[in-house]
């Protein structure tokens, strides 16, 4: 079994940390979604942000990239304020689902190449290190043979793949990934999991927004738990005991369990708050 | 056939419409991509009061047309970005209150009457001066120049913008560009089709187009291809069967998406090896494609 405490794998000494939030708050309309959350996240480590829908942790990880805007606060990526960082090459985003749900079809390995977006420079020729690079990343979700179906032909969890091919594709060492074995079979979640292993050791940071560790218990190094807005658990991974993998089965939890079905009206109210987030 | 190539206004028709059947559904692509088919529909109403600009000041109504458009674009997609739920009605207010100002100001033009107003509603090729020509040509390299330089950004753009944030890109200047470039295109296809036809060039061959393909780019080529057809057989035909020129080169390309549903559905009931297995995957698959 892997190292799994906090601050444990590649962390690369001296270097700033990949992402950093400073009070990052996140308000719609007034309601904090986020609420002052400090979290810094070394370069190099593979990390879990979990907690119950509605939590805040998809709405901390695209605050992060700056898909969500602070209401106050600052974030760091790579030690550089997000309002100055230029260096988009290095990170690489899997969001949710497909949203690419572009009413014009697009070819699996179309919809991969336009990851190289950040690392390629205009009216510039594809080179063959990107093809390589498109090549390498379909591969490593195991959808090579599928390069030139159309994007719709997939079923959900092959989409998922592709969206991950696309992160791959520009090589970054940064990687946000929201969700990303939701409405994946458990083969295919294998797959991920050794895909996202080997992002780990060749010692890229992986940050993860999770439900539930599932395949990647191994992996992860860290985890940071979110409820209502506030971080409520930063550490080790929760151990799952028999099925459960659920972070609210960590009994070390100094909240009461986030999963249960409180029936909280606080708990719905944030829940109806992050639809814009699609948590 | 040949006969009608000596009329000069023809020849200039003709390099309109080349220029229109090009460049629309370029632009056409991406606005479909980005569900915002109805843009041009809105610039297009816009560019109406643009238009009666020229008219009434004697300037060239597509030089007048091209600015207000570019104007009413940029409006467009400030209200789109500030206004999350009465963004439509804000839309609607725009769209109407330009054809308005359309009408009245053509109303109080000296010499303009309704056959000016339904010229440019519907479109007249007849009214296509050289130095139309020009103007048309020159945005037509400027829509190309913005494919060339930013498609790929637009891409991302269009197919999620989210994901185009997380790269870094520049998401509301993108955003501005887009709705300016079809602000120009709609200017461009203006004379040929009209205002209220325009978009429709921007969005038919697409729609025609990705009835037959997976790719993105053959999606646009193909809708390239099937909208030059449509402006260059729409022409001659409403030349010989003395039609309204814009309104045949519009119900060609509709023929011509009705054709392209029908080869479409022929070729997914014989599918070929290998193609349109479903996947492993646990979510449902709920769009396999129909046969209609």
């Amino acid at each position: 079994m892997s190292a799994q405490f906090t601050g444990a794998g590649a962390e690369l000494p001296g270097a700033p940390p990949a992402l950093q939030a400073v009070d990052a708050t996140v308000a719609y309309d007034g309601v904090p979604v986020l609420d002052g959350v400090d979290v810094e996240i070394p370069a190099g480590q593979t990390m879990a942000v979990m907690g119950p829908n509605g939590s805040g942790k998809s709405t901390l990880m695209r605050a992060m990239l700056g898909i969500v805007p602070l209401t106050s606060g600052e974030i760091l990526v790579h030690g550089t304020p997000l309002r100055r960082f230029r260096d988009w090459r290095r990170i690489g985003y899997v969001p949710q689902r497909l949203t690419a749900g572009g009413a014009v079809p697009a070819t699996v390995r179309e919809i991969v190449a336009s990851g190289q977006i950040a690392a390629r420079r205009r009216l510039s020729f594809t080179s063959r290190s990107d093809r390589q690079a498109v090549t390498d990343a379909l591969e490593a979700v195991g959808l090579a043979d599928r390069a030139r179906a159309s994007v719709r032909e997939l079923s959900g969890g092959q989409q998922q793949r592709v969206l991950i091919a696309r992160a791959l594709a520009g090589r970054p060492d940064t990687f946000v990934m929201d969700e990303p074995m939701a409405g994946v079979d458990a083969e295919n979640q294998r797959a991920l999991a050794e895909t996202i292993t080997m992002l780990g050791e060749q010692g890229s940071t992986v940050v993860l927004v999770l439900h539930e560790l599932g395949p990647l218990e191994h992996v992860i190094q860290r985890a940071v738990s979110l409820d209502h807005g506030h971080i409520v658990h930063d550490g080790e991974p929760p151990h799952p005991t028999g099925e459960c993998a659920r972070p609210g089965h960590d009994h070390q939890h100094p909240h009461p369990d986030p999963n249960a079905p409180a029936p909280r009206d606080a708990h719905g109210e944030i829940i109806r708050l992050e639809v814009p987030g699609s948590d | 056939m040949t006969e009608l190539w000596q009329y000069e206004f023809m020849q200039r028709a003709l390099i309109a419409a080349v220029l229109v059947g090009l460049v629309t559904p370029v632009i056409g692509t991406f606005l479909v991509q980005r569900r915002l088919a109805l843009l041009g529909d809105g610039i297009g109403h816009v560019a109406l009061t643009g238009v009666a600009l020229g008219v009434l000041t004697s300037t060239s109504p597509v030089l007048t047309a091209a600015i207000v458009s570019v104007v009413g674009a940029i409006l467009i997609e400030l209200v789109r970005v500030r206004t999350r739920t009465s963004g439509d009605v804000a839309l609607a207010l725009l769209f109407y209150g330009g054809i308005a100002g359309g009408v009245l100001l053509i109303g109080l033009a000296p010499g303009a009457n309704n056959a000016t107003l339904t010229s440019f509603l519907f479109g007249s090729v007849s009214t296509v001066s050289e130095q139309d020509i020009w103007i048309v040509g020159a945005l037509a390299v400027g829509v190309a120049s913005v494919v060339a330089f930013y498609g790929r950004e637009l891409f991302v753009l269009c197919q999620d913008e989210e994901v185009a944030r997380a790269h870094g890109l520049p998401v509301r200047f993108l955003s501005v560009l887009l709705a300016v470039t079809a602000a120009l295109t709609v200017v461009i296809g203006m004379q040929i089709v009209g205002v209220l036809m325009v978009s429709a060039l921007m969005i038919v061959p697409v729609a025609a187009a990705q009835q037959l393909s997976k790719s993105f780019r053959v999606t646009m080529a193909l809708a390239v291809g099937i909208g030059l057809v449509s402006s260059l057989a729409g022409l001659p035909t409403a030349y010989y069967a003395d039609l309204a020129p814009g309104a045949t080169i519009i119900l060609l390309a509709l023929a011509l998406f009705c054709v392209a549903v029908g080869v479409g559905a022929v070729r997914k009931l014989r599918p070929r090896h290998g193609a349109g297995v479903p996947g492993a995957g646990t979510m449902p698959q709920t769009e396999r494609g129909r046969v209609t």
